[in-house]
């Protein structure tokens, strides 16, 4: 067992779904209550990841925050480190795999708030942002766990793109989909399989989680 | 539901320990990473896969100091350090790539020959091919369809994939076998391809298959170094080296590090025959 790779793992996936929650609770919402122009649009581009393959986005984000790319050039400046090969840089590209997961949950949470029920928070002289945190937000908290629980799963298991921009280092982007593959290059039967179980079980706790809060917000609305 | 979860007395407040609780364990762990003094990443040719990290425990041993590994093919760490990729130190199976880095001033200066590599011709246990160094029974195999699958490595990147076609090329094999290879990404992938027994054979670094880990799953012998351009490998620190990662270089160069190199099979430099 890597452990190492599984802390870099979790680090990822917490920090990705900390970057995600107001990111998607705020796009989630607009979709799910306004129509503007370019709505599909933007629909689809939340959608992209999804059928994208990741060695395309790989191959994209290499190019975009690469050495010599002016986002690059600009991060490394400011920062004296690259963007691409480091933690950062798969904290980056993480946020924008998991746009889909993250937001397309969170959207049908508040899509099945009521109505009538925004509507009212609005006549009793709520404002929009008090109408959120104690209106909205408790009634489309499946969806959001929802959404919070498949980006960190997602991030945990995402190999493709993680090799392309991450290179593997130990303890900065060598994650534990990564070491896997590492360890069986390695001739490490026993740590391979070891961290394979371990992914195999949160994959397994995250399908039960999430199926279990899509009834949940089923019964309570149906 | 609500009670499995524990969540259903006050979903707001809950919600609310929540976020607060996932904050709190990001920043712990963004915490923990930035306190510790980071030891330096060494890229290193997957060839040294089993010797840089006995290599590293001896250094461990003797300075108490770390270094992270990273292995992969030669080509593709070149192409990353050029990206950019925050290495300090660069082993590389091919010297060439070391000194075109160079050349651009993504380098220190141009480093140290450590070593010279051989490559092997490996097959699994019941496999019907034969180890054979000179490859008149893969000849054999080719006519007589025993061989359906062959490792070596990528050689559009992996140093020791170039040298293994150059054999087969030699021994004038290569159209027979070239749509039965499979490729693996490095020399160490190749390794787990040619002795995973779902192919007949490879043909991989002669300091993988001498580790007990791989020579317990086949059989190999050594192809003539005539029959391959020398696989001159040179190490180099990178701009951005410190003090570890010049000790750890210096130690490369030192008799425990070549002991071992040694024991790897690797020919060493001021020790060609």
């Amino acid at each position: 067992m890597d452990w190492t790779a599984l802390r870099l793992s979790l680090e990822l996936g917490f920090l990705t779904v900390l970057l995600l929650l107001p990111i998607g609770i705020w796009v989630g919402r607009r979709l799910a209550y306004q129509d503007f122009r370019g709505k599909g649009l933007a629909e689809a581009l939340v959608a992209l990841p999804l059928v994208l393959p990741p060695t395309v986005l790989g191959y994209y984000l290499l190019v975009a925050f690469g050495a010599g790319s002016p986002v690059g050039q600009v991060w490394q400046s400011l920062f004296g480190r690259p963007l691409v090969f480091t933690f950062e840089g798969l904290l980056v590209a993480s946020v924008i795999f998991n746009l889909p997961f993250a937001i397309q949950p969170m959207q049908r949470g508040f899509e099945a708030i009521p109505r009538e029920v925004r509507e009212a928070a609005a006549c009793c002289g709520l404002a929009p942002w008090q109408a959120l945190l104690r209106i909205e937000l408790p009634l489309a908290w499946p969806g959001i766990l929802t959404a919070m629980v498949l980006s960190f799963a997602h991030t945990l298991g995402e190999f493709g793109i993680v090799l392309m921009v991450g290179g593997s280092i130990p303890g900065e982007t060598k994650t534990i989909a990564i070491a896997i593959y590492d360890r069986v290059q390695a001739f490490d039967d026993v740590a391979a399989a070891q961290m394979a179980a371990l992914l195999l079980a949160l994959s397994l706790a995250t399908i039960a989680l999430t199926y279990g809060l899509s009834r949940r917000v089923g019964r309570r609305l149906g | 539901m609500g009670v499995w979860f524990g969540w259903s007395r006050s979903p707001r407040r809950s919600f609310r320990a929540l976020a607060f609780g996932i904050m709190l364990a990001a920043m712990a762990g963004w915490a923990a990473g930035a306190v510790a003094e980071e030891p330096p990443t060494i890229a290193g040719a997957a060839d040294l896969q089993f010797a840089l990290t006995d290599i590293a425990a001896a250094f461990k041993a003797e300075t108490g100091l770390d270094v992270k590994l990273a292995f992969g093919s030669s080509g593709n760490f070149a192409r990353q350090i050029r990206q950019g990729a925050p290495f300090e130190m660069y082993l590389s199976a091919d010297e060439n790539y070391v000194l075109d880095l160079g050349k651009d001033g993504l380098t220190r200066d141009d480093g140290a020959l450590y070593a010279v590599g051989r490559i092997v011709i490996i097959v699994p246990h019941g496999s019907p091919l034969e180890a054979d160094g000179t490859f008149e029974d893969l000849r054999a195999a080719l006519k007589d369809g025993r061989v359906q699958k062959f490792a070596i490595a990528n050689p559009e990147h992996a140093p020791y994939g170039r040298r293994a076609e150059e054999t087969l090329r030699h021994a004038g094999l290569w159209e027979a076998i070239e749509d039965r290879l499979v490729l693996g990404e490095n020399v160490s992938q190749a390794a787990q391809f040619a002795t995973s027994g779902s192919t007949q054979g490879g043909i991989i670094a002669y300091s993988l298959a001498l580790s007990p880990k791989v020579s317990a799953l086949g059989r190999f012998e050594l192809i003539p170094a005539e029959w391959h351009e020398p696989l001159r490998q040179r190490m180099v620190l990178l701009e951005n080296a410190g003090a570890t990662a010049e000790r750890f270089f210096a130690f490369l160069q030192e008799p425990a590090a070549r002991a071992i190199m040694r024991q790897y099979g690797f020919v060493l430099p001021g020790e060609e025959s």
